[in-house]
């Protein structure tokens, strides 16, 4: 035995409580267990919970986690949550997770914000009205911002998406593969300004899958054995317009450290990396939240052909969300890049790569994933 | 904003714990809300401080001034919004950032300056009264 309850609570009421939302049902649990427990919302590094969002419990708590469990399996989801925070502490991803029920099961207060606008939640209510359009307006509202903080200019931007169809050129599966320049990006249709069609991502159908097992029994297998080095996760808010800082993914931040961490390597071990770019600013978050550049110069790396084929971290090498194949959950498609590389396969193979770098996104940087692979057998 | 053929904008379902904020855009107030252990200002609106975790907090009338932080300017077609129109995200005097649509000017990039200081202004909608902001 290696992990114990310390805090535990129900809501101050229950039965009819028609004056509080659901989300505050959770919450109003999550602070009677923290007193229960003598803990302050700051002690808390891993969040579980299901009905809601971790990510909307994580930010209306004040939490910035290492480990989300969104786990969502009917009213059993809490034995699993204890159970996967259980193996969690134990392999040192939390310190101390906090579960979470509250259901306005009778009253429906506050139940299905969705944040499309016209509800409850809190996205719908404060973010809803103002005639967002989904992630071509969401995800891109802080990039203006970027831009002037840094000095990133509108080419730099388009250079993006010019140097990922330049990788998707070598893949025959790619979705787009014909070469572009800075002037047909600029040129393309106008979407959210400063964002133009070429800097945002595709919208086509597909799917992926992966199996994974114990090292020891990899090389049983037919296949070359990628092995998981380390991992990270985190999450942020649901609210775009909450973030703690519109030049910056916290949950990126988070998610690559422990990531980094967890594996025992440095930046110049990384020889191939996969940044999920729904948009053409996500590559730039990346490379500066995971470390690889300053703060303010990885749209200079870009432009630099720092990731260009040949260039000496090798980005996005399917072609990424901008021209390979983007279904709207991506991730999926950015860890089968990672374990071709490291299976030596892709179509745009970098030669010799051992260790591959994969970080996703979820929301407009609600959330975030990194999961460092490598070929090489572990020691 | 929107011409005559268009649906009205999403409105919100106020929550209790929203309750306060919705009631203030009705009288023509932005309010916030303050931790009264640690100070931090904070929104959107609960009952507790995500910065403490207290339960010892108040509702206050802003400034409703700001400044513009980042937009985004929409040319896509929406069944409530007159294309192309901003979208924007407002730093409040008090700290906390919001949503909101800026109005009163051009929807252009020369127009709408980063830190260019705003104002709030309200539409109504009934029971409904939406935050938006003008140059100040």
């Amino acid at each position: 035995m290696t992990v114990a309850i310390v805090g535990a609570a129900e809501t101050t009421q229950l039965g009819k409580i028609p004056d509080t939302s659901q989300i505050e049902l959770h919450a109003d649990a999550a602070l009677n267990a923290m007193a229960d427990a003598g803990l302050t919302p700051a002690d808390i590094d891993g969040v579980a919970t299901a009905g809601e969002s971790p990510v909307g419990i994580a930010h209306y708590l004040g939490i910035a986690p290492r480990y989300a469990d969104g786990t969502s399996v009917g009213g059993c989801s809490f034995m699993l949550h204890v159970r996967h925070a259980v193996a969690a502490i134990e392999a040192g991803m939390a310190d101390t997770v906090l579960v979470t029920h509250g259901e306005s099961g009778r009253s429906g207060i506050g139940r299905g914000g969705r944040g499309g606008g016209g509800g409850a939640g809190l996205p719908d209510q404060f973010e809803g009205p103002y005639g967002g359009m989904g992630p071509t307006t969401m995800f891109t509202i802080g990039v203006l911002r970027y831009m002037k903080q840094y000095g990133m200019t509108h080419e730099q931007l388009a250079t993006v998406a010019v140097v990922q169809r330049e990788w998707a050129g070598m893949s025959p599966r790619a979705s787009y593969r014909d070469p572009i320049t800075v002037e047909d990006v600029m040129a393309s249709r106008m979407i959210a300004y400063p964002f133009h069609l070429l800097e945002c991502c595709l919208v086509t159908d597909g799917g992926g899958a992966l199996i994974l097992t114990k090292a020891e029994r990899a090389k049983d297998f037919p296949q070359k054995p990628v092995y998981i080095m380390g991992t990270g996760e985190s999450v942020e808010t649901p609210m775009v317009s909450q973030m703690k800082d519109l030049t910056s993914s916290q949950a990126f931040r988070i998610a690559g450290a422990d990531a980094f961490k967890s594996s025992g390597i440095s930046h110049s071990d990384v020889d191939h990396l996969m940044v999920y770019d729904a948009f053409a600013h996500l590559p730039i978050w990346g490379l500066e939240d995971l470390g690889f550049c300053e703060r303010g110069e990885a749209a200079g790396f870009i432009e630099d052909g720092n990731t260009r084929p040949g260039g000496k971290l090798p980005l996005n090498t399917n072609g990424g969300g901008l021209s390979y194949m983007h279904s709207g959950m991506y991730g999926m498609y950015a860890l089968q890049e990672s374990v071709r590389q490291m299976r030596g396969t892709a179509p745009a193979q970098v030669p010799g790569a051992e260790v591959s770098v994969c970080l996703g996104v979820g929301g407009m940087f609600a959330a975030s994933g990194c999961i460092v692979m490598t070929n090489s057998e572990p020691a | 904003m929107a011409d005559a053929e268009k649906r009205p904008r999403p409105l919100p379902r106020p929550t209790p714990e929203t309750q306060h904020f919705w009631d203030g855009t009705r009288v023509g107030e932005l309010r916030l809300q303050r931790c009264l252990d640690c100070g931090t200002v904070y929104f959107p609106p609960r009952p507790f401080c995500p910065g403490s975790g207290s339960r010892n907090v108040e509702v206050f009338r802003a400034s409703g001034k700001g400044t513009l932080l980042s937009y985004v300017i929409n040319h896509r077609q929406h069944p409530s919004f007159d294309s192309p129109y901003s979208i924007a995200l407002v730093q409040l005097e008090e700290g906390p950032t919001m949503m909101s649509n800026i109005v009163g000017c051009e929807q252009t990039p020369e127009a709408l300056v980063l830190d260019m200081p705003l104002e709030v202004t309200f539409e109504d909608h009934g029971d409904i009264v939406i935050p938006l902001f003008r140059p100040a």
